[in-house]
């Protein structure tokens, strides 16, 4: 192994961690959203909707996300219809083919995520909510979607990671990123090792960081789930200060 | 009790000819009911007998299957949709009947996310759009009469049950309720915290608040109410003042349920 090379590498990958998490960002953040109208749609009780959600889940789940890219990167181009509609200049392009396809995929993921949150909302509060006059979009911004994330979050920072990792497969249609960039150097450097330790080790790093981001936001959002603050501490009274004074 | 007339006093809420199904079990079979403005009415009933069900249809937590409910001058308009079932045709009405009526739940129902003081005061600026200010001032004087002023920044996780359902009863007030709904208040506590809640609601009654109870306490029933109801099977089987009633003059079953 040749050491010396290690720092090269890495500098040679580092300009790839902004394209990483432009990736990774976007699509997650994006992919929330129809995460959230998809949890909707299967708890709506509504038949037609509540099919449509689970056959797209069905089929993002289910297959493969390299499938999933190639279909969208090389598949739609084949059609004059795609080439002439308005989407070509998105979908002409590999960075947003592939922000399409991490987007539509993790919304299959999160949407079973969100669903999970919805169902674990206490209905006594739901109720309590109602009960004072609150309905519809309100009744479900200040009490169901505050529960339901609060419950979710956990689970949701283990998607962020997931997502981090299959941006590497935004390589694959020539976007550099951290992978794209490690295989152009192993084919100029043929020290496979090498790179891929110095790639694996800044995916490492992301996730480490994002982990604890998500970790301090899930200790900000749930004080009412750790001990009460005065809970085994004694408050010093009047009297016990005085005498230390 | 208080000695107030009720005769004289508007009607604060009415229920008439209430029927409540739920699929093929028929729960109230035509329930008729008055509460006058400031008067305390005790609700009272073997487990099964529908109670809770009247108590939810005032605010429709429970949609009657027929019926008329109003509450002040407000009578609750119902409609069919496509599928047959019955609902409140402007969920509008609903929303400002709720929030002109105070409920009280059995397992306190506190938002868990939100602080004490939050809770308190949650509906009357997102419901009722008044100024932050003054309902945080409001807020703290409500739960300092229900004494847990102390408690404003804790979580509802963090105090026994007597507490929380102490500031249940203060977020409902913070309503500025026209009628006060408590549905067992104290059903859920440990016995020695019921006497704390008690407490609470009997000072409610003095101040002359409107307030339905459905409840088991016997002697709040008998001390606070000015008129105690008995439900038997989705009917109401006696009804009258606590001190005919607890003297032998209600019904025969009346008379045994309180007998024990």
């Amino acid at each position: 192994m040749d050491f010396a090379f290690f720092w090269e590498a890495l500098l040679t990958l580092l300009p790839g961690v902004p394209k990483t998490l432009q990736l990774a960002f976007l699509s997650t953040g994006l992919g929330a959203i129809i995460a959230l109208f998809l949890a909707m749609m299967r708890l709506s009780g509504i038949k037609p909707l509540d099919w449509f959600a689970r056959a797209y889940l069905f089929v993002f789940r289910g297959s493969p996300l390299l499938v999933q890219i190639f279909l969208i990167y090389y598949g739609l181009s084949q059609f004059p219809e795609v080439r002439n509609s308005i989407f070509w200049p998105l979908l002409r392009d590999p960075f947003w083919c592939a922000i399409i396809a991490l987007t539509l995929n993790t919304a299959a993921y999160g949407s079973e995520v969100i669903r999970g949150g919805l169902l674990s909302v206490p209905h006594g509060q739901v109720e309590a909510a109602k009960a004072c006059g609150m309905s519809g979009f309100r009744l479900f911004r200040r009490i169901i979607l505050p529960l339901a994330i609060r419950q979710g979050l956990p689970a949701y920072g283990t998607e962020l990671i997931l997502m981090v990792k299959a941006t590497s497969l935004a390589s694959i249609i020539t976007i550099m990123e951290i992978t794209g960039l490690a295989a152009r150097l192993v084919s100029e450097t043929y020290l496979v090792i090498e790179v891929f330790v110095v790639a694996g080790a800044i995916y490492l790093a992301i996730n480490f960081i994002l982990t604890r981001l998500v970790q301090g936001l899930e200790y900000r959002l749930t004080p009412h789930l750790r001990e009460r603050p005065d809970a085994g501490i004694v408050m010093p009274t009047r009297e016990t200060a005085g005498e230390r004074a | 009790m208080s000695d107030l007339n009720p005769s004289t006093q508007k009607v604060a809420v009415s229920l008439t000819d209430l029927h409540k199904s739920f699929g093929s079990l028929e729960v109230l079979k035509g329930v008729n009911l008055e509460a006058r403005e400031g008067e305390v009415v005790s609700i009272l009933g073997a487990s099964g007998s529908g109670k809770s069900t009247m108590l939810r249809c005032i605010n429709m937590l429970e949609v009657p299957s027929s019926g008329l409910v109003t509450v002040g001058d407000e009578a609750i308009t119902l409609k069919t949709d496509r599928k047959g079932k019955i609902k409140p045709a402007d969920q509008r009405q609903v929303d400002r009947v709720r929030s002109r009526v105070g409920m009280v739940f059995q397992s306190f129902n506190l938002w868990s996310h939100k602080t004490i003081l939050e809770n308190v005061i949650e509906a009357p600026i997102h419901v009722q759009g008044r100024p932050k200010a003054e309902c945080i001032e409001e807020a703290e004087d409500l739960l300092d009469k229900v004494g847990i002023a102390d408690k404003r920044d804790f979580y509802p996780a963090h105090l026994s049950g007597g507490q929380q359902q102490r500031a249940a009863i203060a977020r409902a007030l913070a309503q500025h309720p026209d009628v006060m709904l408590f549905d067992e208040p104290t059903s859920a506590l440990d016995p020695e915290l019921v006497g704390e809640v008690l407490k609470v609601m009997r000072r409610l009654a003095d101040e002359g608040r409107t307030m339905l109870v459905v409840t088991h306490e016997m002697g709040f029933a008998r001390d606070v109410s000015n008129r105690v109801v008995f439900l038997h099977q989705g009917q109401i089987d006696a009804e009258g003042s606590p001190a005919d009633l607890f003297n032998g003059k209600g019904s025969e079953r009346f008379q045994k349920f309180i007998a024990g």
